[in-house]
């Protein structure tokens, strides 16, 4: 347990590992350390941007969601509408198509039986004149009658 | 082991373990190696204590070996485990220096990493038994070996003066040399008056170099203390239970008198081996494990052994702590005092 040169000798070998682990060893360590937390930090940041925008997506998605109810609902709606328009329409149409066949079948039918009347009224009138001449055997002037066979006629 | 012959004395082993394999200028003017602890004395201030300077060398280098392999490939994708390991022992380094350090310096978390490491290394020689690489040097024809560095004064020291030499060398490159003086003298008897300086001068000059010394003293010698102190505890408890020391191998001496021959060794620790290796694989469950251990040790060598080992094992495990406490406190120690150094006060 002498004190001798050795002191010298590992203070100088001490030195040498000392320089050749700050030229060799610490930098590339150190740096390839430091890289690592950088890119475990930005992959973090990265994480926590996508799911904020998961989450605001999400949200999106429900907006449009929400929206697209409304206007199916909407669109429902102006069909229930339409729906009724047209079925009020075609029933207005029918109302009305009946009403004008009905009123055109009784102008008919007023026509027919007027047209019937006047010509059971002018037979009988004929019927009557002739049954006159019958029965007096006489001609009867039907110029001169003609009065008496109009009013005739009214009255059947 | 003190070699299986049982005419050294406890106190032989024990100074044999202690001495260094130094090389120097005989008396007789010759150069060589040191063959006592009298002729190593007499080499005096110019020799080197050779194994000293081989494992802290061979220690050095394997710190910059391994560190190197990971350096080199070092990326920042995902790490291997064991660049996730020294990784770990790096971030541990910069952690203590960002914290202890108030400053910036590109050169004080290299110098911590290194001694860290490297004392690191040198303490955990301690925990190869301590009869191994002597026996296997003196097999070789190398008569002392002392295979922990740290526990040889001169180690400790020349670190703890390159530390010293640093501490000056930042006190004056950030205070300039009229601010390191000043601070030398100017504290802790501070007075405002030219006559008070004077009259202060010495006295704070006194106190002042007293703890500017105390630092690297303080840094060597604590850690040659306690590495030294662990040394000599596992010296001797390998010297309680080393067969051929007389208190123990009673029972062996009676069998194979003075001299247990060597394959008795080998046959021993081939079959503790073997028994461990078998509950490795899972042949041998841990309770009969322990039980044939436990035989083994008997037939061994007698409850003595037994004891010596659960000592060895138990202080083993104790110096664990003390190694990696010692490195780390020579390390956060060389940090603060930098700190300090590159402080004004």
């Amino acid at each position: 347990m002498n004190i001798n040169a050795t002191i010298i000798l590992q203070s100088i070998a001490m030195m040498i590992f000392v320089w050749f682990c700050m030229k060799y060893l610490w930098p590339p360590l150190i740096q390839a350390m430091d890289e690592r937390r950088e890119r475990i930090a930005e992959g973090l940041a990265a994480s926590d941007k996508a799911e904020k925008e998961l989450e605001a997506a999400k949200v999106q998605v429900s907006e449009q969601i929400r929206e697209a109810r409304d206007k199916a609902s909407e669109i429902i709606e102006q069909a229930n509408q339409r729906h009724t328009q047209i079925l009020d329409q075609a029933k207005d149409d029918a109302l009305s198509e009946r009403q004008r066949q009905v009123t055109a079948a009784e102008a008919d039918i007023a026509q027919a039986s007027n047209q019937a009347r006047e010509d059971l009224r002018s037979s009988v009138a004929s019927l009557a004149v002739l049954g006159a001449g019958k029965i007096l055997e006489k001609e009867i002037d039907a110029q001169a009658h003609r009065e008496l066979l109009d009013k005739l006629i009214a009255e059947i | 082991m003190a070699g299986g012959s049982g005419n050294i004395t406890q106190s032989d082993y024990i100074r044999h373990h202690l001495q260094n394999l130094t090389f120097g200028q005989h008396a007789d003017g010759s150069w060589g190696l040191a063959h006592s602890a009298e002729q190593a004395q007499a080499m005096g201030f110019w020799a080197f204590n050779v194994d000293t300077m081989f494992w802290s060398l061979i220690l050095g280098i394997a710190f910059y070996i391994l560190f190197r392999t990971v350096a080199k490939k070092a990326n920042s994708g995902v790490p291997s485990r064991f660049q996730a390991a020294i990784e770990f022992i790096v971030e541990f380094v910069d952690t203590s220096v960002r914290e202890s350090f108030h400053g910036t310096s590109k050169f004080i978390a290299p110098l911590a990493l290194t001694l860290f490491v490297w004392i690191f290394f040198m303490n955990f020689m301690d925990l190869i038994p301590v009869d191994w690489l002597p026996a296997l040097a003196k097999s070789a024809g190398i008569v002392h070996q002392k295979v922990v560095p740290t526990t040889d004064v001169n180690a400790t020291m020349g670190m703890a003066l390159t530390v010293f030499v640093l501490i000056i060398y930042f006190s004056i490159k950030i205070k300039g040399v009229g601010g390191f003086i000043g601070e030398l003298t100017g504290q802790p008897f501070a007075s405002d008056s030219v006559a008070g300086k004077i009259v202060f001068f010495i006295p704070n000059l006194l106190l002042e170099l007293v703890s500017l010394v105390a630092k690297p003293v303080s840094l060597g010698l604590r850690l040659f203390g306690n590495m030294y102190a662990g040394e000599l505890i596992f010296i001797l408890i390998a010297m309680i239970f080393t067969a051929g020391s007389g208190f123990v191998a009673g029972g062996l001496s009676s069998i194979f008198g003075e001299h247990i021959p060597a394959w008795f060794w080998i046959v021993a620790t081939v079959t503790v081996f073997v028994t461990l290796w078998l509950n490795l694989k899972g042949k041998i469950a841990d309770k009969h494990t322990l039980w044939l251990l436990l035989a083994e040790m008997l037939l061994v060598g007698g409850m003595a052994f037994l004891g010596g080992q659960l000592m060895h094992f138990g202080w083993a495990i104790f110096h664990l702590l003390i190694v990696t406490l010692q490195a780390f406190i020579f390390m956060m120690l060389t940090i603060v005092y930098l700190s300090m150094a590159h402080e004004h006060h």
